[in-house]
């Protein structure tokens, strides 16, 4: 939660600014610094040594530099100042929940940033009207990056661009950290902004205008920064509703395209023209509207329905629209009164979208048979019905299949449905999906292996744009975490899921707003039932109704604010830059090999993994809930299946693996090769379980310790790799840094969660963007786990350092994960003990990868989700995920291991090891760790597997780097021993082989 | 119905017996289940006139007349509109002539239709279905091995899905299965003809399940036969089975309070 200061504090020390906001903000980062940087070193470990080698800078957040500064260092000279400004700006955001703060105290904050902004890079907030250039500033910039980005992928020497993309990276990666601070950290933030104040200024507002189902409007005036849940809660409060859950802010872009209101994101980031209208929609239909508590909640979604209805949007038969409409008139006019009701008295009332005079006397004859019915009844009656109707809660979205077939895809509370025509076509339950992502105007979901099948597919759809795809996406994220995600039980869970990236679901959950509704203790409000008469009657009795008009002339006075769009659009652009960047750069490799294509022919799925991924926990969960035992057999089965891949022949599964992670390289290595490799790991495996025994003991303190700086060191990591990408389509470093990240996140999570100490909540912050992703994957694994137990299986954690450097002159990383992620499936296959944990975690991998088994954790949420998030139209036309580039590449995979456990890995990489310092500003490095959690014989053991990955040209010095790596590792895990390295190097072939 | 049958490669049939066969199944369903039972004049000029079940399709209140698959069955719906008419049911014809749809691709749940996409039902057929019939989720269903969806499987109960053991069967169930956002007991019979059953659920007489005789599939029929809630009534149909006629093609089931 705390991340962003962290990440404020990071953006600064690199801009080396002074500004005055600083001095706000430092004190509580000095203190939280201090502290990290304390318990780290009490855990034993030398982080700072190790870490910070290549920057020299020396402050309070020393350990975030060192962790970051490498990868900062050379980014951060590239970082345009607007960048820096956007972190500022983020900043800024939490100030603006409307309430907790005092005019005078954003002025002062706003007259702070102006004056960072004039005196450095990274000025806060000063004025929106100033972000907001900025933020057009940067969306221009991004543009060109992201053309740059693009265009990269065929030519391979535009370092320049690299660097953008990877400064680009970073700031999408901040700003998502901001976004998410903001929510989590906003207390600490206000006290901070209280802290420094300077002269009040005026607090901006914006009139709002909100559409209220009765079909009145509620008009207020709102910060011009607030929060959507500000409004929200306004309206509900207007409204007198409590479960409001299940309700939404809908406003609409280019007046088609209807968006929810993130209620945790400002208002203004979100709708780009000024005039702020919004309605008020029901967003999660329940599935049972009898569970609802209050009768009012029920009334509002019988009002949502009623619109659906005769607006044509949920078809219902002509006898049910009669039916519907009957309980319509007795909710709303009571028991028919033949004198009272004449003929036409059902006119004023829509119905249907084709209302006839025959339905009209249908209605009426049946409104006769509901004598007696209270409202609330008739209510009841109405939705007991309507609910029952196919297309209840159904989320229609156009879509176009892989043969350019129009379709329909249906976002519901049990899954996505698939129509052609008004025919299902198929259907995907939630617990079948492994992943949902987007990329550009495509939409994938990554399916569970059916039973006979061996791998999971990866389906694709064509949206009309990106952002429908972006849109579609974001229901479903909403939807699963909505509808499937119990979390009353695991609150940090959800809590993470929820806040994860910054299109998750932030709400709650249904399971908590039920639980939340029974402890409602009020009496049933009063409310009158007016709505679904016809337009102009509603308008003028509705009590409620706040019909200011002028509002509108004031919002259409203001007119301009685009900015905040634009700013989402940029960091989306950026993150899809990076995505796209390093996504082709793997299909290129996969497109080279061929054995991968006879293995998957999931090549595409891994191309598909749009830039949003999403990946569902609760999969595990789910199915045990829900399952038949078919498809508990089924779902053995594909266990089974993995096991035995892993057990029996490692080389044909793990091409497999290899192809779909990452990628080429592989291929261009011969199978034996790879083979060998995998040979080895696997003695590796054994030994290393006897060391995790020996270590699990400590780790769980570590863990944490250790956690916070992984966090650090992925930060870095994926800042690198969207240099990687950028500057090469190196989709597998990207790819395995977010896989490693993962893995880090889930031994970060848990630790974080256990001790949440403030002390580690910066370098969290910051990494907890990568890391939200990572635990989502993580939490999948976990997931897995509750098949066999539950979902929380505590995990004991054996530790092993394996420390992978990876030398990519552009395309190679994924291989090295690959081989990382085999061994640790090898390794989990060995342990029979733990067959379920493993199992489980082998499920996850198949969920999220195309190779399940390599990659547990690897690639899924976290990087890609970063990219996903925002895609701007220009990467699209550069980059189609369909297009391949071919990349030649050797690789080149060196295997070095400890002879066994105890023997530190110093050994091993001892030779490495006297590799001097990299520092060369071009070289960008990602480090991914694997933290594997296993349960042996009730011995818990931890497994922490580092990838690092070095992509540079020339320039670097891979050796060194290397060397610095795996210097840094031991440093950072000193009562770890490192049992293996790989070395994997990549290189093109079109290039000079550097290594 | 008259045994004027479309004449398929295979045993001939024996006309005087499947009669006897027809006459039973309507005296079951008349006499001893005390159903309305209205039976269609035959005619010879339509040989396949007495699988009813293939031109129409009612559900509650509504009756779709289909345009069946076969070019040689269109006029059997004349008969079947007239008598339809006669109930005063709401009643869609599919004149689209594109569209094909025979009642013997369409299963009705109780809470969604699977429209098996066969030779005789096509795309637009269960499109048209689909509109008539709003409120339900329509579903397709790929048919290849076998003349109709129900060729191998029908509603045996409420919630009962009774399913033969083909392959092909099992891969349309596992379709119908991902489909549904309902989960549908099954009951597997060995015989795929014998999964083709009649379930009605009669307030008088409670769960009622026609199916085919011991006599003829032993084996499914001892799988019918554990279903303890259910009144069971076998029914042999060994005739029209040869011109592939199963039990639910020779009847339509209108739930329809006797106004009649």
């Amino acid at each position: 939660m705390t991340t962003e200061v962290g990440s404020e504090a990071e953006v600064k020390k690199d801009s080396e600014q002074l500004g005055p906001d600083k001095a706000k903000d430092k004190p509580e980062e000095a203190s939280e610094t201090p502290d990290d940087q304390k318990s780290r070193e009490t855990s034993g470990e030398a982080q700072d040594s190790s870490v910070p080698a290549p920057t020299s800078q020396s402050s309070p957040n020393s350990q975030k530099k060192e962790k970051s500064s490498p990868e900062s260092k050379g980014i951060s000279r590239f970082l345009p100042p607007w960048l820096k400004k956007q972190k500022s700006y983020t900043l800024a955001e939490p100030k603006d929940e409307p309430k907790k703060r005092a005019t005078g105290e954003e002025q002062g904050v706003e007259e702070s940033e102006s004056q960072a902004l004039e005196g450095v890079a990274q000025p806060r907030k000063s004025l929106e009207e100033a972000a907001e250039n900025r933020e057009n500033a940067k969306a221009d910039d991004k543009e060109k990056h992201s053309i740059s980005a693009e265009i990269q992928p065929s030519k391979e020497d535009g370092k320049e661009t690299e660097v953008e993309e990877a400064a680009e990276k970073k700031e999408e990666k901040q700003e998502e950290k901001e976004n998410r601070e903001t929510k989590e950290v906003q207390t600490a933030d206000i006290k901070t902004d209280n802290i420094p104040q300077k002269s009040p200024k005026k607090i901006k507002t914006v009139q709002c205008k909100v559409m209220l189902l009765d079909g009145t409007e509620y008009s207020c005036d709102l910060e011009k920064r607030a929060k959507g849940q500000v409004l929200f809660d306004k309206v509900c409060e207007h409204l007198n509703l409590l479960e409001k859950d299940y309700f939404g802010l809908l406003f609409y872009e280019n007046s088609e395209q209807k968006n929810w209101l993130d209620s945790s994101k400002e208002i203004k980031r979100q709708i780009r023209s000024l005039p702020w209208i919004f309605t008020f929609n029901v967003k999660f239909y329940p599935p049972d509207p009898s569970q609802l508590t209050e009768d009012i909640t029920r009334y509002f979604l019988c009002l949502q329905l009623r619109q659906d209805i005769a607006s044509g949007r949920l078809p219902c038969s002509f006898v049910t629209h009669a039916l519907l409409g009957s309980y319509t008139l007795q909710a709303e006019l009571g028991d028919h009164d033949p004198e009272e009701h004449r003929s036409d008295y059902i006119s004023e009332f829509q119905f249907a979208p084709n209302q006839t005079q025959e339905m009209e006397e249908k209605v009426a004859e049946l409104h006769k048979t509901h004598r007696g019915l209270t409202p609330a009844q008739a209510d009841s009656q109405f939705l007991e019905n309507a609910k029952r109707l196919s297309m209840y809660g159904v989320d229609l979205h156009h879509a176009k299949d892989s043969e350019g077939v129009d379709i329909m895809l249906g976002v519901c509370a049990n899954g996505l449905l698939i129509y052609k025509d008004r025919l299902r076509i198929n259907r995907f339950a939630w617990p079948k999906i492994l992943k949902i992502s987007y990329k550009r105007s495509n939409f994938y979901i990554k399916v569970r292996p059916a039973e006979q099948e061996q791998f999971e597919s990866t389906i694709g759809f064509k949206l009309p744009n990106h952002r429908a795809a972006k849109r579609l996406w974001k229901v479903c994220v909403e939807h699963h975490t909505f509808f499937r995600l119990v979390s009353p039980e695991q609150p940090p869970k959800a809590k993470f899921l929820t806040l994860g990236s910054k299109f998750r679901y932030s709400g709650r959950t249904q399971a908590q707003t039920r639980q939340a509704s029974t402890l409602i203790d009020r009496p049933a409000p009063y409310f009158e039932r007016t709505s679904s008469k016809r337009v102009s009657r509603s308008l003028d009795g509705a009590p409620m109704g706040i019909s200011d008009q002028s509002l509108l002339r004031d919002f259409s006075a203001t007119g301009g604010q685009a900015a905040g769009d634009k700013i989402i659009d940029l960091e989306a652009a950026g993150q899809a830059k990076l995505k796209e960047s390093g996504r082709e750069e793997d299909e290129s490799p996969l497109k080279t090999p061929q054995l991968e294509l006879a293995q998957d022919g999931k090549i595409s799925s891994l191309r598909v993994d749009g830039e949003n991924i999403y990946v569902r926990h609760s999969n595990l969960m789910l199915e045990d809930l829900d399952k038949t035992q078919d498809d508990l057999l089924k779902h053995q089965a594909s266990i089974s299946e993995l096991k035995r891949n892993f057990m029996e022949s490692t080389p044909e599964p793990r091409p497999n693996e290899w192809e779909k992670r990452r990628i080429t390289p592989l291929s261009l290595q011969t199978q034996g090769s790879s083979h060998e490799t995998l040979d080895i790991v696997e003695e590796k495996k054994q030994a290393e379980f006897g060391i995790e025994e020996t270590l699990v003991i400590d780790e769980t303190n570590k863990g944490k310790m250790q956690v916070a700086t992984d966090a650090g060191e992925t930060c870095k990591v994926e800042h690198v790799s969207k240099k990687d990408s950028s500057s090469l389509p190196s989709d597998s470093s990207s790819s395995s840094s977010s896989s490693e990240s993962e893995d880090e996140e889930v031994g970060e999570y848990l630790p974080h969660h256990r001790a949440i100490e403030e002390v580690i909540r910066e370098e969290q912050e910051e990494e907890e963007d990568m890391k939200r992703k990572e635990r989502e994957e993580n939490t999948q694994h976990v997931e897995a786990i509750p098949e066999g137990s539950k979902l929380n299986v505590p995990v004991e954690h054996t530790q092993v350092p394996a420390e992978d450097l990876v030398q990519e002159n552009r395309v190679t990383v994924a291989t090295e994960e690959k081989n990382l992620s085999e061994q640790i499936k090898q390794d989990l296959g060995e342990e029979k003990e733990e067959e379920q944990l493993k199992l489980n975690g082998d499920v996850s991998h198949v969920d999220i990868d195309v190779a399940p088994q390599l990659i547990c954790c690897s690639e899924p949420p976290v990087v890609k989700t970063e990219m996903v998030t925002i895609s701007d139209a220009t990467q699209r036309t550069e980059i189609s995920t369909k297009e391949i580039p071919i990349v030649q590449t050797e690789t080149k995979t060196i295997t070095y291991e400890s002879s066994q456990l105890d023997g530190n890995a110093v050994g091993d990489t001892g030779v490495l090891v006297s590799a001097q310092t990299i520092t060369s500003e071009s070289i960008s490095t990602t480090t991914t760790t694997h933290i594997t959690k296993m349960v042996k014989g009730g011995v818990s053991e931890t497994r922490i597997e580092k990838r690092i990955v070095i992509t540079g040209d020339a320039d670097i010095d891979h050796d060194e780097a290397l060397a610095q790596a795996i210097k840094e590792a031991k440093e950072q895990h000193p009562d770890m021993s490192v049992t293996r390295v790989v070395v994997h190097k990549e290189t093109e072939l079109a290039e000079e082989d550097e290594d | 119905c008259r045994q004027a049958l479309r004449s398929t490669a295979g045993p001939e049939v024996d006309f005087a017996r499947a009669e006897r066969e027809h006459q039973l199944y309507v005296g079951v369903l008349r006499g001893k289940l005390g159903l309305q039972v209205l039976e269609l004049p035959a005619d010879e000029s339509l040989p396949d006139c007495v699988f009813v079940e293939d031109v129409a399709v009612v559900c509650e209140e509504t009756a779709l007349l289909t345009r069946p698959g076969a070019p040689s069955r269109r006029k059997e719906v004349e008969a079947m509109k007239r008598v339809l008419e006669s109930l005063n049911l709401n009643i869609v014809e599919m004149v689209d002539e594109n569209a094909t749809l025979d009642g013997g691709d369409v299963l009705f749940t109780g809470r969604e239709f699977f429209v098996g996409l066969s030779r005789r039902t096509n795309q637009r057929g269960a499109e048209i279905l689909a509109d008539t019939f709003k409120d339900y989720a329509v579903s397709t269903v790929p048919v290849h091995d076998s003349l109709h969806l129900k060729s191998f499987c029908s509603m045996a109960g409420p919630n009962l899905i009774a399913i033969g053991s083909s392959e092909a069967a099992q891969k349309a169930l596992k379709t119908m299965q991902q489909m549904s956002d309902h989960r549908y007991d099954k009951l597997t019979v060995p015989d795929d003809a014998a999964a083709n059953c009649i379930y009605l659920n009669i307030p008088s007489k409670g769960h009622v399940l026609l199916h085919r005789a011991p006599e003829e599939y032993p084996e499914s029929a001892k799988v019918f036969e554990k279903l303890k809630d259910h009144m069971l009534i076998p029914i042999a149909n060994t005739e029209l089975e040869k011109v592939d006629g199963s039990l639910t093609c020779c009847s339509v089931l209108i739930n329809k309070s006797s106004e009649l």
